[in-house]
């Protein structure tokens, strides 16, 4: 039987005054196992720290069970003190008898009978208790940021500072995501390229990031520490080491009413096109589904204007295959599709646009080269009408049930933006709240209704009706109880955002949890907002949650930091407190895996010896001890109880039960 | 029912590491009371409780059993506590369809800064357990006579 | 109905498809069906027997069949059907190595109730459309068959096959107005200490032999927690009278959400407690809280205790259910 000492803390008068350590040492002294029991002062100090160490020493002891304060105070602590007897760490168990005996109960009778109880369950636990040992695994230092626009690239540059090397994957052309779009950044009017392009040009330039254009991630094995990751590098047609960017076979393909993307289909671009002019990396890339050559061989023509010979028809897709120690999740956002909201007619007149395809009608690299016309026919607007809310809080299910956060402060920048280049425009907005909590946000939306003359209207525009050029506008006003009349020039919506749609499948390939509206969950809403709860992935960006691009900035830093804190290790200590199978009475029914929140648990067919020199193959589960948490939802789930959590067995657990019931 | 005074039930209190075990050493802190017959174990989540501990605490002859975990939404593995919930509502139902007081059972969720919940829940947990009085209907299914 | 299964066994022998066919032979009784693997055409025409009496459910049995060499073809009922696909929804069965044969089914026959219709010394029962025809040591005679169907069939869920290779006979549908809940409903309408009551008097009836988990489709465990020492409730002698209840409510709370309802567990109790009571409840509940669900129905859908919803009821739900006080 394991011989066990059983050391009884006073904490001064916190748990003596309260408990009498005397009677309560004694009674654990009868107890099956104890060889040992005393009370002291205080056990957390060094003289009573030594004491158990001596006591280990002196009378051969196999476990230790310490009656004091909350182990979440001090289990460390002890921990750390049978280790230096020479013991296993998880050889302790602590009897909570301060914060839940001495400092709950007045009666010394009382808190005296109960402290034995709590003693004598922790006995009962620690005569169950195993070494463990925490595994270690290797760490490969390096890192996967996946989704290349703001977030992702202040990641990358974070990352790479420290000295890493990163690779960004990016599914579109060019890395800068949709901050490349936007025009200005409220609340300071700056441009936004102005501020975003040199970050693109130095994540390019930074020895330690390898970016991954026109690329996406295909499939993710492993776990925290070693991930490994296949990326799809989809063919581009173009050699991207050998395309100078020049931009001629962009002038000269033949293919020219392609809706632009960049521009949101409000222009057109060639079948061959370089996004923008400050696109990272300044390649070409070939659309394969309007190229002429690659759909039916005819023409070449870009081919024979390219003076670097940087095009290549028959280049295929290419699956390349790297480890990584930590995956950075920053996949952003999009506008949601309007085709719901048909009330404000979007698809019946041009003249409907969103807030994003405003940004690019006010941008001077945008189609109209920044002045403000309408895309109907190419006229100066007088009344403009901004829709807030467009989707977002809403309750009914083609809409977002949360705020998109942004929209009201881009929403006065925009109207701000017009009254101060177009004096001559009448701009109203129209709103259910105006949300403008952060630095500056509030002084700059009164500046937009005080100073600029913005018409903020409290209400929901009720439809939008297209007659003889004009947009009749029907509206609400919440405040007079008005019905208005507006015949605007133009209406802008503030669509709802929501993740981009490669998110879902992405937190598949990962494991990692999403909440209803797919945005990715952190590991704890309040104190881990930039971790998975998956172990080794980390969340940069709007996939968390909406927000804007400081805050966006500051959560891609953040991530950053966590991920530099996990390349820095070499090993990384496993938590030994986790869950395992005993193969020999598992069902392989796969139960585990479905309440497993962190992807720990895989299967494998195992032979086993059956009767008669015959193998029997069984599938059976195995738990990583690298990603398993401990939690303990597999055991429950687990029927024939072949799932055991170690630290916490259901052994123990009923060892703990029946003492404290008898 | 008659109240018996003198009845201090035996109550085993079940409590997630991170929310409720962390809300029962915030009562002690601030010093708040509940009666002496609850004793806590300690679980990593509410999810590692099986209904064979439950049963099997009753089976030993506790009075009650409570579970206690992180609010639902907020769970420290971030599922655990929804499938507690699940199992436990299906377990106290198939309690009380045997005709088993259902007052002997509960689940609560206390978060790690809901000290005071903690203690209220106790008090009012052990009044509901000691105005039943002792557990026969779970000690004692056989025909005595 | 005997005839075309046998037949297609030859058949599916005699072509290769298989080398071993699932099936019933005739027990001590001659209602006391028990399986049996059968190899050769001689082997089926001396023994295979299928008569309103095979309720047994088969599924069970793939379990160990399809691991051994060779292709096993299996009849089965649809009630075994959906047994048969939760045990593959749970990786528990080789579906490749099993043929699988549907049987269209109308319900099985109780001996009991057949007794309890007056007939003594029964030799022999043969169904004749909707009439059995009872031989006995005192002359013939014959009942509805519908006056001797089994209480589980009575209730029947759904008569459609769920999974199957090939069938024979056109089976039905699934029985939306399956009077199956009307029991538990019964008792959910008693007072607790009715319903203490009722329970006492049948699970004190419990001698521990361990026949509904034996034949329980969804108990197919490596190792069972009952025989396993370290699980803490493994003693087979009850330890004190709580120890059957224990048993009962363990062994329902496993197999909810996996158990189809066939009802194997109340027909071969010895001491004829209506088990399946137990699991019926806890189907009832998981349609009524998280939505309907039937095990076995089909491979996708997750099991209710595997799954859950943010805004799932909270379990004081229990208490604000109807139900008197205790």
């Amino acid at each position: 039987m394991l011989k066990i000492g059983v050391f009884v803390c006073w904490c001064g008068t916190n748990i003596a005054a309260t408990v009498d350590v005397e009677a309560v040492a004694e009674a654990l002294s009868h107890e099956p196992g104890v060889v040992f029991s005393t009370n002291y002062q205080y056990m957390c100090s060094q003289a009573g720290q030594d004491m158990i160490v001596e006591a280990i020493h002196k009378y051969d002891l196999g476990g230790v069970v310490i009656c004091s304060c909350s182990p979440r105070m001090h289990e460390a602590t002890f921990r750390k003190t049978v280790q230096r007897a020479g013991l296993n760490p998880y050889m302790l168990e602590i009897a909570n008898i301060r914060e839940q005996c001495s400092w709950i109960h007045k009666d010394k009778a009382e808190g005296t009978e109960k402290a034995i109880i709590l003693g004598k369950a922790a006995i009962a636990k620690v005569h169950l208790n195993a070494p463990l040992h925490a595994g270690t695994s290797p760490v490969t230092k390096r890192a996967l940021v996946i989704g290349g626009g703001i977030a992702g690239i202040q990641t990358a540059l974070d990352i790479a500072d420290a000295g890493f090397p990163v690779d960004i994957v990016e599914k579109k052309p060019t890395i800068g995501g949709k901050m490349t779009q936007i025009d200005k950044t409220f609340p300071t009017l700056d441009c936004a390229a102005c501020i975003l392009t040199p970050k693109m040009v130095e994540a390019a330039q930074n020895e330690n990031i390898r970016i991954f254009s026109y690329s996406e991630v295909e499939a993710v094995k492993g776990f925290v520490g070693s991930f490994h990751v296949t990326i799809r590098r989809k063919a581009r047609y173009v050699k991207e080491d050998v395309c100078t960017g020049c931009g001629l076979c962009t002038e000269k393909c033949p293919q020219k009413k392609i809706p632009n993307e960049f521009n949101l289909g409000l222009d057109n671009r060639r079948a061959i096109y370089i996004p923008f002019a400050q696109a990272v990396p300044k390649v070409a890339t070939i659309d394969a589904e309007h190229c002429m050559m690659l759909k039916s061989g005819k023409c070449g023509v870009c081919a024979k204007v390219c003076t670097a010979g940087a095009i290549d028809y028959k280049q295929k897709d290419q699956l390349i295959e790297e480890e990584y120690g930590a995956i950075v999740v920053a996949t952003g956002f999009n506008p949601i599709k309007l085709d719901h909201y048909d009330e404000f007619a979007y698809s019946q007149s041009p003249d409907v646009v969103t807030s994003l395809e405003f940004e690019r009608l006010m941008n001077a690299a945008g189609p109209t080269g920044g002045t403000l016309l309408r895309p109907s026919d190419g006229t100066h607007p007088h009344t403009l009408v901004f829709v807030q809310c467009v989707g977002s809080r809403e309750t009914r299910d083609c809409g977002k049930p949360y705020c998109s956060k942004i929209c009201c402060m881009y929403t006065a920048k925009h109207a701000m933006l017009c009254r101060e280049k177009y004096p001559d425009t009448e701009v109203y907005v129209f709103y259910i709240d105006v949300r403008t909590p952060g630095k500056n946000f509030d002084e700059f939306y009164r500046r937009a209704v005080e100073e600029y003359g913005v018409h903020y209207i409290k209400g929901m525009v009720g439809k939008v009706v297209p007659e003889n050029g004009k947009l009749k506008v029907q509206a609400s006003d919440l405040l007079t109880n008005e019905q208005l009349h507006i015949d605007a020039d133009m209406v802008v919506l503030a669509a709802a955002i929501e993740p981009d749609e490669s998110a879902r499948p992405l937190a598949t390939m990962l494991t990692a949890s999403m909440d209803t509206n797919d945005f990715f969950t952190e590991a704890h809403p309040k104190l881990r907002p930039v971790e998975s709860p998956t172990a080794g992935i980390f969340l940069s960006g709007t996939c968390q949650g909406p927000k804007d691009i400081p805050e966006t900035v500051a959560q891609a830093g953040a991530a950053a930091s966590k991920v530099i804190g996990l390349l820095v290790k070499d090993q990384l200590t496993c938590n030994p407190c986790v869950a395992e199978a005993d193969e020999l009475m598992c069902n392989g029914c796969s139960s585990c895996e479905k309440v497993c929140p962190y992807g720990a648990i895989t299967y494998v067919d195992k032979e086993f010896r059956g009767p008669n020199r015959t193998t029997l193959l069984r599938r059976i589960a195995q738990v990583n001890p690298a990603v398993c948490q401990g939690c303990g939802a597999c055991t429950v789930a687990c029927p024939s109880g072949a799932m055991d959590l170690k630290g916490f067995s259901t052994s123990q657990i009923m060892a703990e039960v029946d003492a404290i019931c008898k | 029912m008659q109240v018996n005074s003198e009845f201090k039930p035996t109550i085993v209190a079940f409590c997630c590491n991170w929310c409720s075990y962390a809300g029962a050493d915030l009562s002690g802190t601030n010093r708040l009371t509940y009666p002496a017959n609850v004793k806590i174990i300690r679980v990593p989540c509410s999810c590692r409780v099986n209904p064979m501990f439950i049963l099997r605490a009753f089976q030993r002859g506790a009075d009650g059993v409570i579970l206690c975990g992180c609010h639902p939404g907020d769970c420290h593995y971030t599922t655990g506590n929804y499938f507690t919930r699940r199992r436990m509502t299906l377990l106290f139902s198939m309690l009380d369809y045997l005709g088993i007081e259902k007052e002997r059972t509960r689940v609560e969720w206390v978060s790690a800064a809901e000290g005071a919940k903690f203690a209220a829940t106790m008090n009012e947990f052990v009044e509901t357990v000691t105005r039943l009085g002792e557990n026969k209907r779970l000690e004692d299914l056989r025909c005595k006579n | 109905m005997q005839e075309l299964i046998r037949q297609k066994a030859i058949e599916l022998l005699e072509n290769g498809t298989v080398d071993r066919v699932l099936g019933w032979k005739a027990g001590e009784f001659f209602y006391d069906l028990t399986p049996a693997v059968f190899r050769t055409r001689e082997e089926i025409e001396r023994d295979f027997v299928y008569s309103v009496f095979s309720g047994a459910n088969f599924s069970k049995y793939l379990v160990q069949e399809s691991r051994r060499e060779g292709k096993i073809a299996a009849f089965l009922k649809p009630c075994d059907t959906y047994s048969f696909n939760q045990l593959l929804k749970e990786h528990r069965i080789w579906r490749d190595r099993v043929h699988v044969v549907g049987i269209a089914c109308d319900g099985m026959c109780d001996i009991d109730k057949i007794r309890a219709a007056g007939a003594r010394g029964i030799t022999a029962v043969e169904r004749d459309g909707d009439t059995l025809k009872i031989e006995t040591l005192y002359g013939p005679m014959t009942m509805p068959k519908a006056d001797a169907e089994a209480e589980r069939c009575i209730s029947c869920k759904s008569r459609k096959l769920v999974v199957y290779d090939e069938k024979i006979g056109e089976d039905g549908d699934v029985i939306a107005d399956s009077p199956r809940f009307d029991m538990v409903a019964k008792l959910e309408a008693m007072t607790p200490d009715e319903r203490f009551a009722f329970w006492r008097g049948e699970l004190s009836k419990c001698i521990r032999c361990n026949a509904c988990r034996d034949v329980c489709p969804a108990c197919t465990c490596e190792k069972c927690v009952f025989d396993n020492p370290k699980s803490g409730i493994a003693q087979k002698a009850a330890a004190n009278s709580f120890e059957e209840n224990m048993y009962h409510i363990i062994r329902a709370f496993h197999v909810a959400s996996r158990c189809t309802d066939c009802g194997e567990c109340t027909r071969v109790c010895p001491q004829n407690i209506p088990l399946h009571l137990l699991n019926r409840k806890f189907i009832k509940d998981i349609n009524a809280l998280y939505g309907d669900y039937q095990a076995g129905a089909d491979l996708e859908t997750r099991p209710a205790l595997l799954d859950f919803q943010k805004d799932d009821c909270e379990p004081s739900v229990v208490y604000e259910r109807g139900g008197e006080q205790a």
